[in-house]
C-alpha cells in the first residue's frame, strides 16, 4: 500500500465527527446512570457539588437486592454449567459427523434465537403450572439453560471447528476409545472455546428479563426482574446504584475476556 | 446462526478406515458413525423437546380454550374465538400496526447509523480501532434495563435533555418525551445498534482491499468505489443486520414497557399484560402464538428471498 494510498483510507473529518456523536449518543445513558448513582438526593439528578455513596451503602442493607443478586450469580452459573455440558457433545455430533436429521437438530438447538423471548415466557409458565413446578429455582434454571444454549453452542461449534481432527484420528487408530480420546485430545483443544462459551452463556443467562418475568416468584427474583420491578413503580436512586454495580461488573468481565481471547473476537464470534 | 461447519460429509467417517475398505452408505462404518452422532446430539434434542417443542404446544392448545371474565377461568371450549378477536378487534389491530412500525422504523435507523459507523471504524488504526469496536459493542454485554434506565433519565420531565433545552432557551416548557413513540424509538436504536455495527463489521472484514485499491487506481472516485464497491459487497451484512434487528424490535418487552408505558403497548407487552394482569391466559397465550408465526414467517422468508436473490446473482 502506497502512503497515498493509506491517505485516501482515511477518515475524514466528517467521518470522525459522526464517529465523536455516535460515541456520545452510545455512551451518555450508561455515563447518566453511574452519575446519578452518586447523587446525594432522594430523586434521580446529577450530582454537580457533592458527591455520595449514600445509594450504594444503602444496597448494603437492602435484603431484596442481595437475595437478588445472590440468586442471579447462582442462576448463572448453575445454568450455564448445564447448558455447556449439553452443548459439547451436541457440538461434538454436529460438527464431526453428517447424518440424516443434522440440519433439523442444528436449527432446532438454535431456535430459542428466533423465538421471541415473551413467548417463551409464556410456554414455560404454561409447562411449570401444569407440573406444579412454577416459581421454583430449579425451574428458572431448567427454562436459563435452554435459553442460552445458543450461545454456548455456537462458540463450542467454532473451536471445533476451528481445530482439525487429525488429533483425534491419529489416538482412534492408536486404540483409544471415543471417551479416551475426548479426554485426553478433543477437550483440551476445545477448553478456550468452552470457556467462552460458557462465560457467554453466563452473561446472558445474568442479565435475561423477559422469559424469566414469567417463571420468576418472590423467592427467586433475579436481579433485572428486581430493577425492572423498581423502575415500573417507584425510581429512586437506588436503582441507579444498583445498575452502575452491574456496569461495573460488566466492565470487569469485558476487561478479563479482552486478556484472554480479545473482546473482539468474542463478540465478533470467533470465526 | 451459521456456526456449522464446511467440512466434506463423513470426512472423519472415510478416512479413519484404508480407502480400499470405504464402503457405500448402510454399511456397518456408516451406520456406527450415525448412532455416534446421534447419542451425542440425542441429550440437547431431548431437553428441546420437553422444555421447547411440548410448552409451545401447550400453550398453543391454551391458546384454542375459551374464558371466563366472570370468574377468571379457563374453559374447555375449543375455537379460534381469540385469533378471530385479534385479527378483528380495532384495539388489536393498532398494536400489531404500532409494533410494525415501530420495527421498521428502529431497523431503518439503525441502517443509516450504523452502517456508516462501521464503515469508519474500520477505516481506523489501531489501537484506536480497537478500543473504539469494544465502546460500540461492549453495550451489548450490559442489561437491556440497565441501558433503558439511562433514557428515561435522559429523557424524563426534569431530564438532562429538558434540562439543556431549556438552558439554551429553545423550549419555554420541559418536553414530554417519555411515553412517546419517539423515545421508545430512540431508545430501541440505542440497544440494538451495535448489532448492526457487528453485522456490517463482520462483512467488512471479509471485503478485499485490493478490489477497492483496483478501482481507484483505475480512476474511480470516492464516491464511486463506495457505491460501486464497497457497498455491494456489504450489502449481505446490512440485510442480515437489518433482520435482527427488526426481529429484536418486533419482540422486544423492557424498553417499550419502561418508555413507553402503558399507553403505547405493543404486542410483546400485550401478552404480557393479558397474562399477568387481567389473567386471560387463553387471549394472551394466542398473542404470543401469532407473533410467534409472524416472527418465524418474516425470518425465513427474508432468508429465502437472500438466498434467492445472490444465488441468483452469482450462478
Amino acid at each position: 500500500m502506497t502512503s497515498q494510498d493509506s491517505r485516501y483510507d482515511r477518515n475524514g473529518f466528517g467521518a470522525l465527527a459522526f464517529h465523536v456523536v455516535f460515541l456520545v449518543f452510545i455512551l451518555a445513558p450508561l455515563a447518566v446512570v453511574c452519575l446519578v448513582a452518586f447523587t446525594p438526593d432522594n430523586f434521580l439528578s446529577i450530582p454537580t457539588q457533592h458527591f455520595s455513596l449514600r445509594w450504594f451503602r444503602s444496597l448494603m442493607g437492602d435484603e431484596d437486592f442481595q437475595s437478588a443478586l445472590r440468586t442471579s450469580l447462582w442462576l448463572g452459573v448453575t445454568s450455564a454449567t448445564v447448558s455447556t455440558a449439553l452443548a459439547v457433545p451436541t457440538a461434538m455430533g454436529l460438527a464431526r459427523y453428517r447424518f440424516p436429521g443434522r440440519d433439523a437438530i442444528n436449527s432446532f438447538v438454535l431456535s430459542p434465537l428466533m423465538i421471541p423471548p415473551v413467548v417463551l415466557g409464556i410456554a414455560f409458565l404454561r409447562l411449570f403450572t401444569l407440573l406444579d413446578m412454577g416459581g421454583s429455582f430449579e425451574s428458572l434454571v431448567a427454562c436459563h439453560a435452554l435459553l442460552i444454549f445458543p450461545y454456548a453452542l455456537r462458540l463450542i461449534m467454532a473451536a471445533l471447528v476451528g481445530q482439525a481432527d487429525e488429533g483425534e484420528r491419529a489416538a482412534r487408530s492408536l486404540g483409544a476409545g471415543r471417551w479416551t480420546t475426548f479426554r485426553r485430545i478433543t477437550l483440551p483443544a476445545i477448553l478456550p472455546g468452552v470457556a467462552g462459551g460458557w462465560v457467554l452463556a453466563f452473561i446472558n443467562s445474568f442479565d435475561e428479563l423477559t422469559a424469566t418475568i414469567f417463571v420468576t416468584s418472590p423467592e427467586t427474583i433475579t436481579l433485572p426482574v428486581r430493577i425492572y420491578m423498581n423502575m415500573s413503580e417507584t425510581v429512586d436512586p437506588s436503582v441507579a446504584a444498583i445498575s452502575t454495580l452491574l456496569i461495573g461488573l460488566t466492565l470487569a468481565v469485558m476487561l478479563v475476556l479482552d486478556r484472554i481471547y480479545g473482546l473482539n473476537k468474542v463478540l465478533v464470534g470467533n470465526h | 446462526m451459521n456456526a456449522t461447519t464446511s467440512r466434506p460429509a463423513g470426512a472423519s467417517a472415510v478416512s479413519a478406515v484404508p480407502a480400499n475398505k470405504a464402503k457405500p452408505a448402510a454399511s456397518p462404518e456408516v451406520a456406527s458413525q450415525r448412532r455416534a452422532a446421534w447419542a451425542l446430539v440425542m441429550p440437547a434434542t431431548l431437553y428441546f423437546l420437553v422444555l421447547l417443542a411440548v410448552p409451545l404446544v401447550l400453550t398453543f392448545v391454551l391458546s384454542l380454550h375459551g374464558f371466563d371474565p366472570n370468574s377468571g377461568g379457563i374453559l374447555p371450549t375449543v375455537s379460534l374465538q381469540h385469533y378471530v378477536d385479534i385479527v378483528t378487534d380495532s384495539y388489536f389491530y393498532e398494536i400489531f400496526l404500532r409494533t410494525l412500525l415501530l420495527s421498521a422504523g428502529v431497523t431503518l435507523l439503525c441502517v443509516l447509523v450504523g452502517v456508516p459507523e462501521a464503515y469508519f471504524l474500520f477505516r481506523m488504526r489501531d489501537p484506536w480501532r480497537s478500543l473504539c469496536l469494544v465502546l460500540v459493542l461492549g453495550p451489548l454485554l450490559i442489561s437491556v434495563v440497565v441501558r433503558t434506565l439511562g433514557w428515561s433519565i435522559l429523557l424524563g420531565r426534569e431530564g438532562l435533555v429538558n434540562t439543556a433545552l431549556t438552558k439554551l432557551g429553545l423550549v419555554d416548557h420541559p418536553l414530554q418525551m417519555l411515553f412517546t413513540m419517539g423515545a421508545v424509538t430512540v431508545a430501541l436504536v440505542h440497544v440494538l445498534v451495535p448489532l448492526m455495527v457487528l453485522s456490517v463489521w463482520t462483512s467488512l472484514t471479509r471485503l478485499d482491499p485490493a478490489v477497492a485499491h483496483a478501482a481507484r487506481s483505475l480512476g474511480a472516485g470516492r464516491p464511486t468505489v463506495m457505491w460501486r464497491v464497497v457497498l455491494p459487497q456489504i450489502t449481505p451484512g446490512i440485510l442480515s443486520g437489518s433482520l435482527i434487528v427488526f426481529a429484536l424490535t418486533a419482540s422486544a418487552f423492557a424498553t417499550p414497557a419502561l418508555i413507553g408505558g402503558r399507553r403505547l403497548k405493543v404486542v410483546a407487552t400485550t401478552a404480557y399484560d393479558e397474562f399477568l394482569g387481567t389473567l386471560n391466559w387463553p387471549l394472551g397465550a394466542a398473542i404470543a402464538i401469532v407473533l410467534l408465526v409472524v416472527n418465524v414467517l418474516i425470518i425465513s422468508g427474508y432468508n429465502r428471498a437472500l438466498e434467492k436473490r445472490f444465488t441468483r446473482r452469482l450462478g
